[in-house]
């Protein structure tokens, strides 16, 4: 009975995994052969990967998505952080009206928020499509940096603050070298997540942009026409990098949580 | 008191572009060559089309968050039952396509539901006919339900993980059997992860857009393509205004919706208790 | 006037939005003595320790260190280091380096600093644990490092906030001997605020009792465990019977119909009066052999001695003792002279508290 269910637990796990990825794998495994149709295996061949590297769109689209991506989580990460620890000092009232606002673009449908930047630039004129993009990632990107570090200010005692003090240190001082190193867990995971949403978006750069490709534009804009073998071979590539790195991180994290217990245990023990 | 001042970069262009944006939005749906209007909204709200895309796109989310609880919450509860290091590893594998570009997943089921597509090239192979899959509107429902998946395990792990197991076993001690345990415990504790996973898929399933583009072709647009269009393809700001503003409130309400949801559960939860 | 007075608290007064977490308070600190602000939470104690750290601006008064105000002085510029109750230490440094801090903004050479983080190191028994990171420190030895951080700037006073309470009861016995150590070892003034009254008898030179916001008696250990100036006092530290009485005249006092001679005077013919007895100042006696009796209700083993409530109609009494009388036996309760204390009634504090200042000098 025991093995039984979970046996059937085991099935059923594999089979949504199936369902996740077997349009990836399939994907990958299409990269490998060079054709206009997948109705029929054509043997293998590298012609999508060739195809990719030769489309220079592809590589425009490339190169933007992933400076527009460091870019913004950076300056969002900066601004964020600031903008966290100013929030944090404020009264309530002021706090609250201010953290309300910032909810907002996370509330608000992507499509809305790319719509409202593209009145917003249309209107005033401003016609850089890139640092229209730019300005938008930035700006979707800040409330996810700010409430990644807020609940790690709130963590960290005003204690640390004043211990800094009364050790001689000016509030600036205090404040770079034992309040942010304090946080830097938030500020870190503000970094990643801003950097993955803007690497992801599509709906609110295809409105603000004008034009102007990311990578999911580029494929949005090639895949309404049909599906040819180089958009294989560039998620191919793309999900070889996600996973790679999401599993170093996950690993790195599921090693570091091990390594807390068995250092909480040897506590312990002592 | 300085302090306060570290946020001032971040509040101004929170008001340039945040809220200016949003007033541009608003300015647009009803100013009309400088006077107000109310001819977008009765457009918006008279035309048979926009309403049944309407109709067509909210029924669409509320089938497809369905189907990811439906699918979505076995896969939570099964993980959070198994050992705590395989469960770490195994809901890695879960989440990871969240992480993958959402062009991209759906364009592979492009891939293998196009009429020369994977799935035709199988079904000849094994002999059968020939389907046509693709600008089906069972194409975009499955497409929808896998891409958002993630976000209906995540949540739902997350709160079943958590949930203190003296819990499950108080029930079992006082008497209750597994399927009443499920029920009468489990459940209600997860309710806030099943709230929130609601609302992760439902609020991006109702407002997108491309993935009924590029599966469901021009035959089945959901309220996204339409704003979309009015927007990019005629250049109609101001009834694309309004069908943003309708899509907003709908966004709002359902969030508003699902707090109830969480509050009531608590106060039941409560009740219960005492 | 040339004091040995290194801290002055004059008429400081602190408002948290209308409430008065401080009122009126007037302290002199003297240099190198142990001070402990003693009283439960949200009389003051703290806020007082953060106005003199220069965490907290008072709403009203002044400063004084060294004979110079120091009101608003930042608390970066302030010759005064702390304590923190939770440590407050620096999760992202080493013990090494948390130590070295202070030493580091001033600038100090590579050498002294090392130097004098070994020797506080030492101090704080934590030689050889440089390269430690705080997490994988105990309790009680971040503790150590809390207070070498703090001391190893040479401040003049060191402000210790319930440093003990987050540790186990055996370890803050360890460490209570171990702080005075340290205090007389480098010889500065320490101010210790708690709640633990135990704590505060074993470790000061001097005890500043307080409660809402106003000192109640500032005395030695000794003076105030013995000469309760009022009720709060007497209440707070130690286990006490407080009985109302009536003071007939100098030395002769009258409670639950009784009369009994005690060796306080100075009050007013037939004034009304508190009276502090403690525990273990009254021996139970045969029955009729002491004026007081009443019937044993109660009797609790508590190591040392037992604790025995004696009931003596309307009214118990609470009797320490090591000798063992099982209940419902009848018995006499026998009070001499010296253990009777007589205090004036509560609604007399703030006159009492002048009196006491003016003692203080």
């Amino acid at each position: 009975m025991k093995k039984l269910s979970a046996f059937l637990k085991h099935s059923y796990l594999g089979l949504v995994l199936l369902f996740m990825y077997a349009p990836i794998f399939i994907l990958i495994l299409f990269s490998f052969t060079d054709s206009r149709t997948m109705s029929k295996w054509q043997g293998w061949s590298f012609g999508a990967y060739e195809k990719l590297f030769a489309e220079r769109a592809v590589w425009v689209a490339v190169q933007n998505s992933i400076t527009i991506a460091i870019i913004a989580a950076v300056v969002a990460t900066i601004m964020g952080t600031f903008a966290a620890i100013g929030i944090h000092s404020m009264k309530k009232r002021n706090r609250m009206l201010v953290e309300n606002v910032t909810q907002l673009p996370m509330v608000n449908p992507d499509l809305v928020t790319g719509i409202s930047f593209m009145l917003l630039f249309t209107a005033i004129g401003f016609t850089s499509g890139y640092l229209r993009m730019l300005i938008a990632h930035i700006t979707f990107n800040l409330p996810y940096v700010i409430f990644s570090v807020m609940p790690r200010l709130r963590q960290s005692s005003n204690r640390l603050y004043e211990a800094a003090m009364d050790l001689g240190c000016t509030p600036m001082i205090a404040l770079t070298k034992v309040v942010i190193p304090d946080i830097m867990p938030g500020i870190i995971s503000g970094f990643i997540l801003a950097f993955t949403l803007s690497i992801d978006d599509f709906v609110i750069s295809w409105f603000a942009a004008d034009g102007v490709p990311n990578i999911s534009i580029y494929v949005y804009s090639i895949a309404r026409r049909g599906i040819p073998s180089h958009i294989n071979a560039l998620s191919a590539l793309m999900f070889v990098v996600v996973a790679t790195l999401l599993v170093i991180v996950n690993l790195r994290s599921i090693k570091q949580e091990k390594e807390a217990e068995v250092q909480a245990r040897k506590l312990r023990s002592k | 008191m300085k302090r306060t001042f570290f946020s001032t970069p971040y509040i101004v262009w929170m008001i340039i572009f945040i809220v200016v944006p949003m007033l541009f939005i608003f300015y647009s749906a009803f100013i009309q060559d400088g006077h107000f209007t109310t001819e977008f909204v009765n457009q918006a709200l008279e035309t048979p089309l926009y309403i049944s895309v309407l109709i067509r796109s909210i029924v669409v989310a509320l089938i497809a968050t369905a189907l990811c609880l439906l699918i979505g919450y076995p896969v939570a509860y099964i993980l959070s039952n198994m050992k705590k290091s395989t469960a770490a590893i195994l809901s890695m594998f879960f989440i990871l396509p969240m992480w993958m570009n959402f062009l991209l997943r759906t364009y592979a089921w492009q891939v293998i539901l196009a009429d020369n597509g994977v799935l035709n090239m199988l079904l000849t192979t094994l002999g059968f006919a020939k389907g046509s899959f693709m600008y089906t509107q069972g194409a975009v429902l499955l497409v929808t339900v896998y891409n958002f998946l993630p976000f209906m395990i995540l949540p739902i792990y997350t709160i079943l993980s958590k949930i203190d197991r003296s819990h499950i076993e108080a029930a079992h001690d006082l008497g209750a059997n597994s399927a009443n345990t499920f029920f009468k415990v489990v459940l209600p504790l997860s309710v806030p992860g099943v709230v929130s996973g609601i609302t992760m898929v439902f609020i991006p399933a109702i407002t997108t857009f491309a993935i009924s583009r590029l599966i469901g072709g021009k035959k089945y647009p959901l309220y996204g393509d339409l704003i979309e269009d009015k927007i990019v393809a005629s250049g109609n700001l101001g009834l694309g205004s309004v069908l943003s503003i309708i899509l907003l409130v709908l966004v709002i309400i359902s969030i508003v919706v699902m707090h109830k949801m969480e509050a009531e559960q608590g106060n039941e939860e409560g009740g219960t208790l005492w | 006037m040339e004091s040995n007075h290194l801290i002055e608290l004059e008429n400081i007064t602190k408002e948290y939005s209308g409430d008065k977490a401080l009122d009126n308070i007037n302290l002199y600190i003297r240099n190198g003595e142990f001070l402990t602000l003693l009283g439960p939470s949200g009389c003051g104690k703290t806020t007082m320790l953060r106005i003199i750290a220069g965490f907290t601006m008072p709403s009203e008064g002044k400063v004084y260190m060294d004979d110079k105000e120091v009101t608003h002085v930042p608390p970066y510029k302030r010759r005064v280091n702390t304590v923190f109750q939770k440590y407050a230490l620096f999760m992202h440094l080493n013990v090494f380096d948390n130590v070295a801090f202070g030493l580091k903004l001033k600038k100090m050479s590579k050498k002294e600093i090392t130097n004098r983080v070994e020797n506080i190191l030492e101090l704080v028994n934590l030689k050889g644990y440089e390269k430690r990171w705080v997490e994988q420190l105990s309790g009680g030895q971040q503790q150590r490092v809390a207070i070498a951080r703090a001391l190893v700037n040479d401040p003049e006073v060191l402000l210790l906030d319930e440093p003990l309470s987050a540790l186990d009861k055996k370890l803050r016995k360890g460490m209570q001997v171990e702080l005075k150590r340290m205090q007389q070892a480098v010889g500065i003034t320490f101010i210790y605020v708690t709640h633990d009254q135990e704590e505060a008898l074993t470790m000061s030179d001097t005890i500043v009792v307080m409660n809402e916001g106003k000192i109640q008696q500032i005395g030695t250990p000794a003076d105030i465990y013995n000469e309760p100036k009022n009720q709060f006092v007497a209440q707070f530290i130690g286990e006490s019977n407080i009985i109302e009485g009536i003071m007939l005249q100098d030395y002769m006092v009258s409670f639950k119909g009784n009369v009994y001679e005690c060796v306080d005077k100075g009050f007013e013919r037939n004034e009304l009066v508190d009276l502090v007895i403690r525990p273990e100042d009254v021996d139970i006696v045969p029955l009729g052999s002491a004026p007081l009796s009443g019937v044993i209700t109660n009797v609790i083993f508590m190591g040392v001695h037992y604790a025995i409530t004696v009931n003596c109609n309307e009214f118990s009494l609470m009797v320490h003792t090591t000798d063992l009388v099982p209940v419902g036996e009848h018995v006499s309760v026998q009070i001499l002279p010296d253990a009777i204390h007589v205090m004036k009634k509560p609604k007399e504090v703030s006159e009492f508290e002048i009196v006491m200042d003016e003692e203080k000098e």
